[in-house]
């Protein structure tokens, strides 16, 4: 990862809920085409972090650039995974038109999916595994299939950069490795993916980038350089010890 | 049918078309309630407007009730934001304390006129023809037709425009927000179309009977549909629908349009909720009781499966060896049998190929929760659609 240009950038980034911080200054620089985890405990800001940087929330202060410009004029080259619990999966609609929904942002308002998106929402549906399951009406779809769905809606974006919350909460082992070999393939491809992530054991093994947050930043670079107890402990409070087989 | 009789079809019609529209979104975004309040805080913008124009057909009327819709949905998203009550207390607060503004202003100054608390509440359709539209003594119709006729057409050119960017905005307001649009918009934009509509409505069915309009049809085709658009095209016609069989229900029983056009729309609620093919309650009822069978069916073939020894599966023993009533063990027989999954020889039961491979399957997908292989049991068994 040698001088190499900066997907994200963000600068001195407060976000406050009822005058309540959740992210305290942080400044992070995230290089093009790493595949980074962010870590941290439960209310450590993580999904506040990516939201922040999608202009989801609105922060109190700072900066975001996504390759040096800031994220309204770099939108296209953004997708983004929400949590799996953010929707409403009774909602009327099938798998297909909701990987639809991801050619929404390049064709901008009014302008309805033609032929050419309908294509394009069916090879993302196909890289993820669920083809057969285009039709069937969200609600009928497994945990892991609707994160897959999730994923393929992203795909079809056909993004620089990728922001995931927590992908592998619920799913199911088959799903989590699809995925991952998903976003490891992404990676090869040049792509930035910036995934918020619990599962601290699979850190080495799917990530070679990593963030450590906790309301401030801890630390941030390449997993096998901070990925240590050191890090886990300041991050997570206590005196955590994950031995890291590298 | 006279003239009156058709136009008076006519303007429910409508009106049940305009309101479906935006009831379908408000009862996706679990925001039914809004209408009931937006209806009620309508009145004070309405009494105003009324002062200024004295006239209850002027398009400034409409836009300040209108107004005073939108206030009330920023003033109950200011109370919430406030973190101090929840949304349905917030809603609770806002519209009674702006409706009985608007009753106060009615009784102190506008004693002379048509506008009364009967009329705000419940609506008259049956006097809607009498009010004609008549340029240069040219008789062009109702005027209420003209009113709720051009807000269905607003509200259909705005739904064919942003139906994408609804659809995502409701379902999934982050993406919406990250791909550039601003559910906020949206979100606003909706509740103006709403609170126009109710406007419009409200001159034919009242402050109350608004929101079933705008509820009822959209909660009624939800039961029924697994897609927007259709749920869209079922709320309207369930809304003509109550519309036309309401007018004449109140024609027979000589009683309020507008309370038949509710009633009937509460009894096909009542209808497609009992009988609806998959989210009714009896088909729910007659699935639960099939996934019941179906669990004892699979422990059944099970048991079968373990046991080679005759004595356990002779056919008077099942009832001991699995603890299960009688009735119950017949059906669960009957069921094996018909699918060719077991032979019966000497009351002996045995377990055929596809029996076997059956259960096999079964066993593999409860285990790895794998579904690839069982997609063809899915057809003949509730239990494998998850």
């Amino acid at each position: 990862m040698e001088n190499k240009n900066l997907a994200v950038s963000v600068d001195d980034l407060t976000v406050a809920y009822n005058y309540k911080p959740v992210l305290w200054d942080i400044d992070l620089a995230i290089p093009e085409g790493v595949l980074m985890a962010i870590v941290g405990p439960n209310g450590a800001g993580k999904s506040t972090l990516i939201k922040s940087i999608l202009g989801i929330i609105n922060p109190i202060a700072g900066s975001i650039s996504i390759y040096g410009k800031p994220y309204d004029e770099q939108r296209k080259l953004v997708a983004y995974v929400p949590q799996k619990g953010s929707v409403d999966w009774d909602f009327p609609t099938t798998a297909l038109d909701v990987v639809k929904m991801g050619t929404y942002g390049s064709l901008g308002w009014i302008k309805r999916p033609k032929q050419k998106e309908k294509k394009a929402a069916l090879e993302a549906l196909e890289k993820v595994g669920m083809l057969a399951f285009k039709d069937r009406q969200i609600s009928q779809l497994s945990g892991g299939q609707q994160q897959r769905i999730f994923l393929a809606r992203a795909l079809v974006q056909n993004a620089s950069i990728y922001f995931m919350d927590e992908p592998f909460q619920g799913v199911d082992a088959t799903t989590e490795i699809a995925i991952i070999n998903i976003l490891k393939e992404l990676r090869k491809s040049g792509k930035t993916v910036i995934v918020v992530h619990h599962d601290l054991q699979t850190v080495p093994e799917y990530f070679d980038w990593v963030t450590f947050l906790n309301v401030k930043k801890i630390a941030t670079g390449p997993v096998k350089d901070i990925f240590n107890d050191d890090n886990l402990t300041k991050t997570y409070g206590i005196n955590y010890k994950v031995s890291v087989q590298q | 049918m006279t003239s009156a009789q058709l136009e008076i079809q006519l303007i429910a019609s409508i009106v049940a078309i305009a309101c479906a529209i935006p009831g379908t979104f408000l009862v996706l975004r679990k925001m039914a309630l809004i209408s009931d309040a937006i209806s009620h805080s309508i009145l004070p913008g309405l009494v105003i407007g009324f002062f200024i124009t004295h006239d209850l057909s002027s398009p400034l009327l409409i836009v300040l009730a209108a107004l005073s819709g939108l206030v009330t949905v920023i003033l109950v998203e200011f109370i919430q934001k406030t973190g101090l009550v929840k949304e349905d207390t917030a809603i609770g607060l806002v519209f009674p304390a702006l409706f009985s503004i608007g009753i106060i202003l009615i009784a102190k100054n506008a004693n002379d006129v048509h506008l009364d608390v009967d009329a705000v509440l419940l609506g008259e359709l049956a006097f809607a023809p009498f009010d004609r539209l008549l340029v240069n003594g040219a008789d062009l119709g109702p005027k209420s037709l003209w009113i709720i006729g051009s807000i269905l057409a607003i509200t259909v050119t705005l739904l064919m425009a942003f139906f994408k960017e609804l659809k995502v905005s409701t379902f999934d307001a982050g993406l919406a927000t990250a791909l550039g649009f601003s559910p906020a918009v949206l979100h606003y934009g909706l509740m103006s179309v709403a609170s126009v509509t109710t406007v419009g409505a409200f001159d034919a069915v009242g402050a109350i009977l608004v929101v079933a309009l705008m509820i009822a049809p959209a909660a009624t085709a939800y039961l029924l549909t697994n897609d927007l658009k259709k749920m869209l095209v079922l709320s309207i016609g369930f809304g003509v629908l109550s519309a036309i069989s309401g007018y004449w229900l109140a024609h027979w029983l000589d009683a309020s349009i507008s309370g038949s056009m509710t009633s009937i729309l509460g009894v096909l609620f009542l209808l497609v909720y009992l009988f609806a093919p998959s989210r009714g309650l009896l088909s729910v009822l007659y699935r639960n009781k099939q996934q019941r069978i179906e669990v004892s069916l699979l422990t059944f073939l099970l048991h079968l499966n373990n046991h080679s020894e005759e004595e356990e599966r002779h056919i008077n023993h099942l009832n001991e060896h699995i603890n299960w009533q009688k009735v119950r063990s017949k059906s669960v027989v009957d069921l094996a049998l018909k699918n060719n999954m077991i032979t019966i020889d000497n009351n002996v039961i045995s377990l055929t190929d596809k029996g076997t491979s059956f259960t096999n399957k079964a066993i593999d997908y409860i285990i790895t929760n794998d579904d690839t292989e069982i997609e063809s049991m899915k057809e003949d068994f509730f239990l494998f659609r998850g």
